[in-house]
C-alpha cells in the first residue's frame, strides 16, 4: 500500500466498480427491468446535471436559473449527430458536439451576464433557456414542437456508467485545482479575490463554461437512451428540478448532489402512486425542506467513496489528507 | 399606420396588465430583495376567484375584482409569513427556491381542484362589449375597462405610498431596514403590508387578464408572471414608476412582434429584450448603478 | 533611489462628492510611508483608487517594477495585484469558509499556473505545482507564525491571527509595494507593538516598499519615515513624523482627536 495512487483506486474504485457490477448482473438476470433501468438512467442523467449546475452555483456562487437550456442543446446535437451517423463513433462525436456547443453558448453568454448580480443572472440565464426552447419549438431542422424522434439508442449501463463516474471525477479534479480553487474564491468574496490577482471575471466565465459542458453532456445522454425529445423537456421547470436537487444536497457540495439525486429518484418513484397529489408533495417538500434546513442535507460538507472504501481495504488508513474543496 | 395604431391600441391593454404585476414584483423585491416567484400564481388566483365570483355567485365585474384583490391580498400576506419570514436572515437563493417552491405548490393545489382544463371566462354585460370606430382603429370598451382600471389602481397606488403613514413605512424599510426599526417603524407590518398591495394588484390583474383573453388555466401564471419580472427589471427593479414603463413596454413589443412578424416568436423577443437590457443597463431605465463599499 | 508610485492629481467623486481630490504621492523604493487622517479623510478610497477597485474620476497613477513605468488609473484589482501591489483591508476580507492554508495558496497560485488539461486529467504539471504552491505557502504560513492553524477554518482564527492571514495572503502575491489598511485595528497596545515589529522586519525580509493607513499613533510615529495627511480628501501636510506632528494645520484637523 505504499503507492498513494494504487490506495486510491483500491479505496474508491473497489466500491464502485461493485456497484457497477451489481447493475450489470441485474440486467442480465433480469431483476433490472425496462422500468427500473430508466429510473437509474435519469438518476445518471440528473447527477451529471446536478454537479455541473453545482459547479456554477454552488462553488461559484453563479445562480443560474437555465441549465435546462444547456441540456437541450446538448440533447438535440447529439440526436441530430447519431441520427446523421447511426454508429458509436457518430455517437461519441455527438456527445462531444453537443458539449463543446453548450460550453460555445455558456462562454458567449456568460461572458457579458456574469457581471451582473446574483439573481439579475439568475434572470439572464431563464431568459436564454427560455430562448433555446422558443427557438426548437420554431426551427425546422428540429422538427419543432412535435419533437426528434427516432434518435439510435446507444446509451447502457456501461455507457452511463462510464460518463456518470467520469463527470463528476473531472469536475471535482477542476474544483481541486487552483482553477476551481479560484472560483471558489470569488464566491467567498469577489473583492478579495480580484485584489489577491484573481481573474474574477475569467473564473466565472470559466466555471460557467465548463458546467455548461456537462450539462450538454448529460442532454446528448438524455437524448440518446430516450430517443425521442421535444423541446418542453427543457423547459422551466427541468431547470427547477435540477436546482433543486443542487439546494437539497447541499450548495458546494458535490457528494451532496449525488445524495440529494439519489433520494429525490426513490422520492419520485415513491410519489409514482400518487399521481394527483405528486407535484403538491414535491413542491411542500421544497418549501419545507428551504424553511427548517436553507444549507441543504450536507450543507458544504463532502463525504467520500473513501468510507466505503475502508469496509474493502482491510489496512487502516492513515489520517486524510485535507479535504481541498469545501 | 392604421394597423399600427391599433397594435399599440392593444399593447396598451395588455401593458396594463403587466404593469400591475410587475408593480407587486417591484415593491416586493424593493422591500427585501427577493424575486417573489409566487407572484404569477397568485395573479392565476385572482382570475380564478374573478371567475367563481362572476360564475357562481353571478356578481358584477368591479364587485368580483373587488373580491379577487381582497383574496390575493390576504393570500399574498399567508405565503409572507408562512414561507418567506423564517428565511429572512437566510440566503438569498434559499429565499428564492421557497419562493419557486411556493410558485409551484400554488399551481399544482389549484390543479388538484379545479382540474387542469381551460375555463372561459363567463361574457361581459353588453355595455362593456360595445366597440368604437376611430377612423380604421377598433377600441373595444374591454380594452378601455383594463386600461381604465389599471390607471385608476395605479393612481390610487401612487397616492397610497406618497401620502399615507404606511405609505412611507414602505419607502422607509425599503431604504435601511434597520434604521427604518430604529425609528420606530415596525418592519414585519410593513413588509405584510407590501405583500398584500402587490398581490391585490396582482388579483386585480388576473381578473383582467380572464377579460382579456377570456380563457383561465392553473399554468397561466407561469409566463405572464415571468414577463411582468422582465418589464419590472426593463423600468429597474425596486422602482414603481419603471414598473409602468416597463409593462407598457413589453406589453407594446409583444403585439408589435406578434402583429408584424410572427406570434411564435413574442416571448424569444421579451427574453431578448431582459437580457440585452441586463447586459447595456443592468439597473434597468430609471435605476442607478451602485457600488459594493470596500 | 527610484520613485515605486507616483501618484498625480487623484481625484474621485462619487455623485457631488469628492472624495478625493488632486491627491499626489511619491514613495521611493523601500520607503516605509504612512497615510493618515481624520476618520471620512479618504484614506481607504485612495487604497481603492490605487487598487482599481474604482476607476479615479481624474489624475495619473504611475507604478515602477524593474525598471519598467506602468499606468495602473482604471486598471482592474487584479491587474494591479499582478502587477505587483499587494493590500490589506480594514474590514478583514478573508476567504472565510476556507482554510488558512487555502486562503494563502489561492494567492500564492496566481503566480504558478498549469492548463485547464492538467486540472481536468491531472497530468504531471499539476501534482508538480500543487506541491510546490502548498510547500511556499507553507513556509508563508510560519514566516506569519500561523503554520500551527494551517488547517483550521479562517473564521475561526482569532482576531489578531486573522489579520496577520491578511498580511499573508498579500505577501503570496509577491508584491513589491504593499498597502495596509489599518493593520492594528481592534488589537490591544502588546499586539500593535508586535505588530510594529513584524511590519519593520517584514520590510527588510522581502524588500518591500509599504504605504499604511493607521489610527494608531504609536505605530506609526515608529516605523513610518514618511508621513502623509490627508483632510476631506486633501493632503494638507506631509514630511517626517516629527514634522507633521508639529504642523498647525494637522493639529487643527485632528482637533477633539488624539494626536
Amino acid at each position: 500500500m505504499a503507492n498513494p495512487m494504487v490506495r486510491t483506486l483500491l479505496t474508491r474504485g473497489v466500491p464502485l466498480l461493485l456497484l457497477y457490477a451489481v447493475v450489470l448482473a441485474g440486467l442480465n438476470l433480469g431483476l433490472i427491468d425496462d422500468y427500473l433501468m430508466a429510473t437509474i438512467a435519469t438518476l445518471c442523467i440528473n447527477i451529471v446535471l446536478a454537479v455541473s449546475l453545482n459547479l456554477i452555483t454552488g462553488f461559484t456562487g453563479q445562480f443560474s436559473l437555465g441549465h435546462a437550456g444547456f441540456m437541450a442543446i446538448g440533447a438535440y446535437t447529439t440526436g441530430l449527430i447519431t441520427i446523421a451517423v447511426p454508429t458509436v463513433p457518430g455517437f461519441i462525436a455527438g456527445l462531444l458536439a453537443g458539449g463543446l456547443l453548450a460550453a460555445l453558448v455558456g462562454f458567449l453568454i456568460g461572458l457579458p451576464t456574469l457581471r451582473l448580480r446574483g439573481d439579475y443572472l439568475a434572470i439572464a440565464t431563464l431568459g436564454l433557456a427560455e430562448i433555446i426552447r422558443i427557438l426548437l419549438n420554431n426551427v425546422e431542422f428540429t422538427n419543432g414542437a412535435a419533437g426528434l424522434a427516432g434518435i439510435p439508442q446507444m446509451m447502457d449501463w456501461n455507457w452511463f456508467f462510464i460518463l456518470t463516474v467520469g463527470s463528476v471525477l473531472l469536475i471535482r479534479n477542476f474544483l481541486r485545482s487552483s482553477h476551481g480553487r479560484n472560483a471558489i474564491a470569488v464566491r467567498e468574496d469577489e473583492i478579495a479575490a480580484e485584489s489577491i490577482g484573481v481573474d474574477a471575471t475569467r473564473a466565472k466565465v470559466l466555471s460557467f463554461t465548463v458546467g455548461a459542458f456537462f450539462g450538454g453532456l448529460a442532454g446528448g445522454m438524455y437524448a440518446s437512451y430516450f430517443y425521442f425529445i421535444k423541446p418542453d423537456t427543457f423547459g422551466f421547470l427541468k431547470s427547477i428540478d435540477i436546482l433543486v436537487i443542487v439546494v437539497l444536497g447541499g450548495l458546494g457540495s458535490l457528494s451532496g448532489s449525488v445524495i440529494a439525486a439519489v433520494l429525490l429518484a426513490a422520492i419520485s418513484t415513491v410519489l409514482q402512486q400518487f399521481t394527483a397529489v405528486r407535484m403538491i408533495l414535491y413542491a411542500l417538500l421544497l418549501v419545507i425542506i428551504m424553511v427548517f434546513r436553507p444549507q441543504g442535507l450536507m450543507g458544504s460538507r463532502e463525504v467520500s467513496l473513501r468510507i466505503v472504501g475502508r469496509l474493502f481495504t482491510r489496512k487502516p488508513t492513515e489520517p486524510d489528507e485535507p479535504e481541498a474543496t469545501r | 399606420m392604421e394597423q399600427l395604431a391599433q397594435q399599440l391600441i392593444n399593447g396598451l391593454s395588455l401593458g396594463s396588465i403587466y404593469a400591475l404585476i410587475a408593480l407587486g414584483y417591484t415593491m416586493v423585491y424593493g422591500i427585501i430583495q427577493l424575486i417573489n416567484f409566487a407572484h404569477g400564481e397568485v395573479y392565476m388566483v385572482g382570475a380564478y376567484v374573478g371567475y367563481a365570483c362572476m360564475t357562481f355567485a353571478r356578481l358584477g365585474f368591479f364587485e368580483s375584482l373587488l373580491i379577487a384583490m381582497v383574496v390575493c391580498g390576504a393570500l399574498g400576506v399567508v405565503i409572507e409569513r408562512v414561507a418567506y419570514k423564517p428565511l429572512r436572515d437566510s440566503t438569498r437563493i434559499a429565499a428564492l427556491i421557497t419562493a419557486i417552491g411556493v410558485s409551484l405548490l400554488l399551481q399544482y393545489t389549484m390543479m388538484a381542484f379545479v382540474g387542469a382544463d381551460v375555463r372561459t371566462y363567463p361574457a361581459l354585460p353588453d355595455y362593456l362589449t360595445a366597440s368604437f370606430h376611430i377612423g380604421g382603429v377598433v377600441i373595444s370598451a374591454q380594452s378601455l375597462l383594463i386600461i381604465g382600471t389599471s390607471v385608476l389602481l395605479m393612481i390610487a397606488l401612487q397616492f397610497i405610498v406618497h401620502r399615507t403613514r404606511l405609505g412611507k413605512a414602505m419607502r422607509a424599510v425599503s431604504m435601511d431596514a434597520d434604521a427604518a426599526r430604529l425609528m420606530g417603524i415596525n418592519v414585519d407590518n410593513t413588509i405584510s403590508f407590501t405583500f398584500m398591495l402587490g398581490s391585490a394588484l396582482a388579483g386585480a390583474a388576473g381578473v383582467l387578464v380572464g377579460v382579456y383573453y377570456n380563457s383561465i388555466n392553473p399554468l397561466m401564471g407561469v409566463l405572464p408572471g415571468l414577463k411582468a419580472f422582465v418589464a419590472a427589471v426593463f423600468g429597474g427593479i425596486g422602482i414603481i414608476p419603471g414598473a409602468l414603463i416597463g409593462g407598457y413596454f413589453i406589453g407594446a413589443a409583444e403585439t408589435l412582434v406578434s402583429g408584424y412578424f410572427s406570434s411564435l416568436y413574442k416571448d424569444a423577443v421579451v427574453f431578448a429584450i431582459l437580457i440585452l437590457v441586463l447586459i447595456f443597463r443592468p439597473a434597468g431605465l430609471l435605476g442607478k448603478n451602485v457600488r459594493e463599499k470596500v | 533611489m527610484t520613485d515605486i508610485l507616483r501618484v498625480d492629481m487623484l481625484t474621485r467623486h462619487f455623485g457631488g462628492l469628492a472624495a478625493v481630490s488632486n491627491v499626489g504621492l511619491r514613495l521611493a523604493e523601500g520607503e516605509l510611508v504612512g497615510l493618515i487622517g481624520p476618520n471620512g479623510a479618504g484614506k481607504t478610497t485612495v487604497f481603492n483608487l490605487l487598487t482599481g477597485v474604482y476607476p479615479p474620476s481624474a489624475g495619473t497613477i504611475t507604478f515602477s517594477r524593474d525598471g519598467r513605468e506602468l499606468a495602473l488609473g482604471g486598471r482592474k484589482p487584479d491587474v494591479v495585484c499582478r502587477a505587483g501591489i499587494g493590500r490589506t483591508f480594514q474590514n478583514i476580507r478573508l476567504f472565510k469558509d476556507l482554510t488558512v492554508l487555502e486562503n494563502v495558496e489561492i494567492a500564492l497560485q496566481q503566480n504558478h499556473r498549469y492548463s485547464l488539461a492538467a486540472s481536468f486529467f491531472r497530468l504531471p504539471p499539476f501534482a508538480r505545482t500543487e506541491a510546490l504552491v502548498r510547500e511556499e505557502s507553507m513556509e508563508l504560513l510560519a514566516l506569519m507564525g500561523l503554520a500551527k492553524v494551517a488547517g483550521e477554518q479562517a473564521r475561526n482564527l482569532p482576531y489578531g491571527d486573522q489579520r496577520h492571514l491578511e498580511i499573508a495572503r498579500a505577501l503570496a502575491t509577491r508584491p513589491t509595494l504593499l498597502l495596509l489598511d489599518e493593520p492594528a485595528a481592534g488589537m490591544n497596545p502588546a499586539e500593535t507593538a508586535e505588530l510594529t515589529g513584524l511590519i519593520a522586519r517584514l520590510r527588510t525580509e522581502f524588500g518591500l516598499t509599504i504605504l499604511l493607513i493607521e489610527h494608531d499613533m504609536s505605530l506609526v510615529m515608529k516605523i513610518c519615515e514618511r508621513i502623509y495627511v490627508l483632510d476631506h480628501g486633501v493632503v494638507i501636510a506631509s514630511g517626517s513624523p516629527g514634522e507633521v506632528r508639529a504642523n498647525p494645520r494637522v493639529i487643527e484637523a485632528y482637533l477633539g482627536e488624539e494626536v
